[in-house]
């Protein structure tokens, strides 16, 4: 009997293969064992409040087409508040954050705030298109490459979302699912507008009425 | 053949059928060698609720096994050889899915008269 065992570290996650017993007869039963391992890093939920202006970094530009095949440029939306999520039509806590999005794109968009989704669906359009008619998503919806994945560190787990600010900055981040109001924080707060636990907000045009549904 | 999985604890893969078309199924896949017409056979699913979903998803969690059954080609030469494969799964836990991965799968045999 060999034991052998291989290691393959991918920076967030480790995968190891254990083959236990090398065969003697091809009659006989092989056995090799596999572990998927995920590191502590994803065993929680990173809320991350909005950074101080001067701890931001550039939010990374690039150039992607949407479902109308129009090209879609991060660079365009400098001036505005931009929500940036990572999803796809295989990842379940990602349609949970969807409708909130619709909701965002429908009462900010008038106040310089922008929903772009970037799918990392492997099969593209094919997947992605129909998902959009389906649920009448009302943002901007791109294929993600590998290269924009990495430009933002190697996007992996999903959702992640970007919080960028109107100098085009990355002002937080979001992995994995977090509630609807940390968003509504965060848009609020990029958008200059009282939060919605403020007295001074209350009868603004700014802050939806869900947000008092979700505090 | 028999290949032992692990999940990591409160992490889940889906089955090689989920129920939702959109989810991305576990697969076992071997290359032409020197063993042929493999037949995998998965376990049955577990049927689980997560909070991101309103229906029970089918799944696997902790360890399982999928078992191959392969024939040896007539033309196989007896000694050392290498069975190659790739599994192809996608993980979530209740609040994050990690992107697809496939692994390469490499078995080292013996094969004797």
């Amino acid at each position: 009997m060999v034991q052998e065992e291989f290691c393959i570290a991918r920076n967030r996650y480790i995968i190891k293969l254990a083959v236990r017993f090398r065969s003697i007869a091809a009659a006989s039963v092989l056995c090799a064992a596999l572990s998927i391992t995920g590191c502590t890093e994803y065993s929680s939920t990173v809320r991350a409040a909005v950074k101080a202006e001067q701890e931001r970094k550039a939010a990374p530009d690039f150039n992607l087409k949407d479902a109308d095949g129009k090209a879609v440029k991060l660079s365009d939306y400098k001036g505005k508040v931009v929500l940036l999520n990572f999803w796809a039509t295989w990842c379940g806590p990602c349609k949970i954050e969807i409708p909130w999005f619709m909701d965002f794109e429908q009462t900010y968009k008038d106040k310089n705030f922008a929903v772009l989704g970037v799918s990392l669906d492997e099969d593209g359009w094919d997947s992605v298109k129909p998902y959009i008619q389906q649920k009448k998503i009302n943002y901007r919806v791109m294929i993600g490459t590998e290269q924009v994945a990495q430009m933002y560190g190697e996007v992996d787990s999903l959702p992640t979302t970007f919080m960028i600010d109107r100098e085009g900055r990355v002002a937080a981040v979001h992995i994995g699912l977090v509630s609807k109001s940390d968003y509504i924080h965060d848009i609020l707060d990029l958008l200059g507008a009282p939060q919605p636990d403020s007295p001074v907000n209350r009868g603004s045009l700014l802050v939806h009425p869900a947000v008092y549904r979700t505090k | 053949m028999k290949l032992s999985l692990e999940v990591r604890t409160g992490y889940h893969c889906n089955s090689n059928k989920p129920l939702d078309d959109y989810l991305i199924p576990l697969k076992l896949t071997w290359a032409p060698g020197p063993l042929e017409s493999p037949e995998v056979t998965y376990p049955a699913p577990q049927m689980e609720k997560y909070s991101f979903s309103p229906t029970p998803l089918s799944v696997y969690t902790g360890n399982f096994d999928l078992m191959t059954k392969f024939k040896v080609s007539a033309s196989a030469t007896p000694g050392q050889a290498i069975i190659t494969g790739k599994l192809k799964y996608q993980a979530c836990n209740d609040r994050m899915c990690l992107t697809p991965k496939t692994i390469d799968v490499s078995i080292p045999i013996d094969i004797i008269k």
